[in-house]
C-alpha cells in the first residue's frame, strides 16, 4: 500500500531537469547516512529481537544457562496445561470486549455533545482529554485502587442505592471492572479524533436530511455514522491493539499479582510474571508471539469486516 | 444559519436559545466535574491530615496540612524524592533528545531523499508502529543484560536514539512532505548538500512537529512504568513511578496521605505540560490521528 504511493514521485523525478537528478545522485549515499540510526535500530532492536524471540519460544531459557531446544513444548503447555494462561486470556478478552466499545461509545457521545459550535468548546475538549494523559500513570492507578477499595468512593456511592459491594478491587467479580473503568475513563483521545471527524461532515448533508424530514436519530444513523465510519474504524483498530497490551493499571490495582483469583491477570501482566519474576523467558517469548499473531489477525479481520460498514465519500467502497 | 443572520429571530426564540445554551454548559460542566473527580480528590486528599484521609468522601480537607508532603520530602525508601525526580527527568530528557534527533533524521530521508529500497523500508517502518513491544522485549532485555546495561538508564534512552518510536518518524515524514519542495531546490541551487539543507532548511521548518514529538515523548516516558520496571531494580536508579510503587508496597493502608502527596508530585510535570501546551496536544491528536 505504501509502496505504490512512494515509487510514484521517484519515477516523476527521472524526467525532471538536471538540478534534481544531481541532487538525487548525491542523495543516495546521504539518505543512508540520515537513515543510519533507524537502520541500526530496526535491525538490532526490532528485526533481530523478533527472530530471536521466535527462536526462544521453542526453548527453555532462564537468562543464565544457554537456551535448551524444547520444540513446541511451550506452546503445548500454554494451550493445554497452564490454567493461569487461560485465566489471562479470559481476563484480557473480557477487558478488550467490554472496555473498547464502552470507551468508543462514550467518546462518540461526548464528541456529539461538544460538536455544537458553542463557546468554550476548546476548553471542554481539553478537559475531556486530560484523563488520557494522566490515566497511564501509576499515580492515577493508585487513586483507582483507593476509590474502588475498602471504604472508597465507589462503594459508598453504590451504598446510597442500597447496593453493598464492599471493596471492589478485592473481589473476583468486580476487580476487572475497576480496571475497565480506568480504561474507559481515558475516552478523551478517541473523542478528540471523533470531534475532528465530525467537523469534516458537510453541513449540507444535515440540511438535506432535515429537509427530507429526518429527525435527530435518523440524521445520526443516516448521515453522522456513515460519514464518521473511517474515523470509527481508525479508533477501533487503535484502541483494540492498545487494549490487548494494557499493563500498568492491572499491575498497580492488583499489586502486581493479577488477583484476586487471577481476575485482573491481563495477558501482558502474566507475560511479565513468567518472563521477569519466574525467568521463564522461552515461555514468555512464546506468549509474546501468540499475542502478536492474535493482534495481527484481529487487525486484519477488523479491516476486512470494514468493507461492509466503512463508507468513503466519493470513492464508493474501497 | 444564513437565514438567521439576515432575519433576527423573535425575542422568545432568542430566550429559548440562550436557555438551551445555559443548560448545555451546565450539563457539560457536570460531566467534566464527574470525570475529573478522581484527580480533584487525589489533590485534596494529599493535603488532608492522617485522621481525615480515612473519612475520604469530603472533597475539601477540614484542616489542610502540608504534613504528607513534608514526609515525602523527608525521603522515600531510603532516598530523597529529589533523586527519583532527577532520575525521571534524566530518562525523559534523554528520550526526548533521542526521539527528536533520530526521528527527524529518518523522516528527512523518508520524506525527501531518493534511495533504493525506500518504498519497502518505509512500509516496514509504518508496520512497526503497531508492533506489540512484547515480541522484542525479551531479546532486547538479553542484549542489555549481556552488555551489563540493565539497571542503568541506557536501555530506556538508547533505543530512542535509534528511532524505534516509529510513530514519531511517521509524524515527521508527514510534516516533511508538506513542506514546499522549492525550498530544498533553492538550497541545492545555492550549493547546499543534503546535510546543510537538512540543518538550515528542513529542521527549522520542522519545529511544530519537533514540539509535538517532544511533548508526547516527555509525557509518555515520564508516565512509563513497564519498561522502567523491567530495566531498573536498584532503588537509587528508580524513577518516580517505581519509587511510588515501592512506597505503596512498603507502607500500610494508613499511608494514603503521603502516597497521594507523592502521586501528585509525579503528576505535576504532566499537569504543567498540559496547561502550557493543551492546544498543541489536542491538535496533535486530532491531526496526526486522522492522517494515520
Amino acid at each position: 500500500m505504501a509502496n505504490t504511493a512512494l515509487t510514484r514521485p521517484a519515477r516523476q523525478v527521472t524526467a525532471r531537469p538536471a538540478a534534481r537528478s544531481r541532487s538525487r545522485r548525491r542523495g543516495q549515499g546521504a539518505a543512508y547516512v540520515f537513515l543510519s540510526p533507524w537502520i541500526v535500530g530496526a535491525t538490532v532492536l526490532t528485526v533481530g529481537p523478533m527472530l530471536a524471540s521466535l527462536y526462544l519460544s521453542f526453548t527453555d531459557y532462564d537468562l543464565f544457562d544457554s537456551p535448551r531446544w524444547v520444540g513446541l513444548d511451550n506452546y503445548v503447555r500454554m494451550f493445554t496445561e497452564d490454567d493461569r494462561y487461560w485465566h489471562a486470556v479470559t481476563a484480557t478478552l473480557e477487558y478488550v470486549v467490554v472496555s473498547v466499545p464502552l470507551k468508543l461509545g462514550l467518546a462518540l457521545a461526548v464528541a456529539m455533545l461538544l460538536n455544537r459550535g458553542r463557546r468554550g468548546t476548546g476548553l471542554y475538549r481539553s478537559a475531556f482529554y486530560a484523563p488520557s494523559l494522566l490515566g497511564a500513570s501509576v499515580s492515577v492507578a493508585l487513586v483507582w485502587r483507593a476509590m474502588y477499595g475498602d471504604g472508597g468512593v465507589a462503594g459508598r456511592v453504590l451504598g446510597v442505592f442500597g447496593i453493598d459491594v464492599g471493596s471492589m478491587v478485592d473481589q473476583p467479580r468486580y476487580a476487572l471492572l475497576t480496571v475497565i473503568a480506568l480504561a474507559v475513563w481515558q475516552f478523551g483521545a478517541p473523542m478528540v479524533i471523533f470531534l475532528a471527524g465530525l467537523k469534516q461532515v458537510p453541513k449540507e448533508l444535515y440540511e438535506a436530511a432535515a429537509l427530507d424530514g429526518a429527525g435527530p436519530v435518523r440524521r445520526f444513523v443516516a448521515v453522522t455514522l456513515p460519514m464518521l465510519s473511517p474515523v470509527l474504524l481508525f479508533n477501533l483498530v487503535l484502541e483494540t491493539i492498545h487494549a490487548f497490551q494494557s499493563f500498568t493499571s492491572a499491575f498497580i490495582i492488583s499489586s502486581g499479582r493479577g488477583g484476586p483469583s487471577d481476575s485482573t491477570l491481563l495477558y501482558t501482566l502474566y507475560l511479565y510474571q513468567r518472563g521477569f519474576t519466574d525467568f521463564r523467558m522461552g515461555y514468555a517469548s512464546a506468549m509474546a508471539w501468540v499475542l502478536l499473531v492474535v493482534v495481527g489477525l484481529i487487525t486484519v479481520l477488523l479491516f476486512r469486516g470494514a468493507n461492509r460498514w466503512v463508507f468513503y465519500l466519493g470513492e464508493g467502497r474501497r | 444559519m444564513t437565514v438567521q443572520a439576515t432575519v433576527r429571530p423573535a425575542a422568545g426564540v432568542r430566550r429559548l436559545r440562550s436557555v438551551r445554551s445555559v443548560l448545555w454548559h451546565v450539563a457539560v460542566t457536570v460531566v467534566v466535574l464527574v470525570l475529573l473527580y478522581p484527580v480533584i480528590w487525589l489533590v485534596s486528599t494529599s493535603f488532608k491530615p492522617a485522621d481525615e484521609v480515612l473519612s475520604r468522601l469530603a472533597l475539601l480537607p477540614e484542616h489542610a496540612t502540608g504534613d504528607n508532603y513534608r514526609q515525602v520530602f523527608g525521603g522515600v525508601a531510603g532516598y530523597s524524592i529529589w533523586q527519583y525526580l532527577g532520575n525521571s527527568l534524566a530518562v525523559s530528557a534523554g528520550a526526548v533528545a533521542g526521539n527528536v534527533l533520530s526521528c527527524s533524521l529518518a523522516a528527512y530521508a523518508f520524506g525527501r531523499l531518493h534511495f533504493r529500497g525506500r518504498g519497502p523500508l518505509f512500509g516496514f517502518m509504518i508496520s512497526t508502529i503497531m508492533l506489540p513491544q512484547h515480541v522484542v522485549l525479551i531479546p532486547q532485555y538479553i542484549i542489555f543484560h549481556k552488555l551489563g546495561l540493565v539497571n542503568s538508564f541506557w536501555p530506556l534512552i538508547l533505543p530512542k536514539f535509534l528511532a524505534t518510536d516509529a510513530f514519531f518518524v511517521f509524524l515527521m515524514v508527514q510534516f516533511v512532505r508538506g513542506l514546499p519542495r522549492e525550498l530544498d531546490e533553492t538550497a541545492t541551487v545555492d550549493g547546499c548538500g543534503p546535510f546543510r539543507t537538512f540543518w538550515y532548511v528542513i529542521l527549522p521548518l520542522l519545529r511544530p512537529a519537533v514540539i509535538t514529538t517532544s511533548i508526547f515523548t516527555f509525557i509518555w516516558t515520564w508516565n512509563d512504568f513497564f519498561t522502567q520496571l523491567i530495566y531498573l531494580n536498584d532503588p537509587s536508579k528508580f524513577t518516580l513511578p517505581l519509587a511510588l510503587q515501592i512506597f505503596v508496597d512498603q507502607s500500610s493502608q494508613s499511608a494514603y496521605g503521603p502516597m497521594f502527596a507523592m502521586s501528585v508530585l509525579a503528576l505535576v510535570p504532566i499537569g504543567l505540560f498540559f496547561l502550557a501546551f493543551q492546544r498543541f496536544l489536542v491538535e496533535g491528536v486530532s491531526t496526526s490521528g486522522l492522517k494515520g
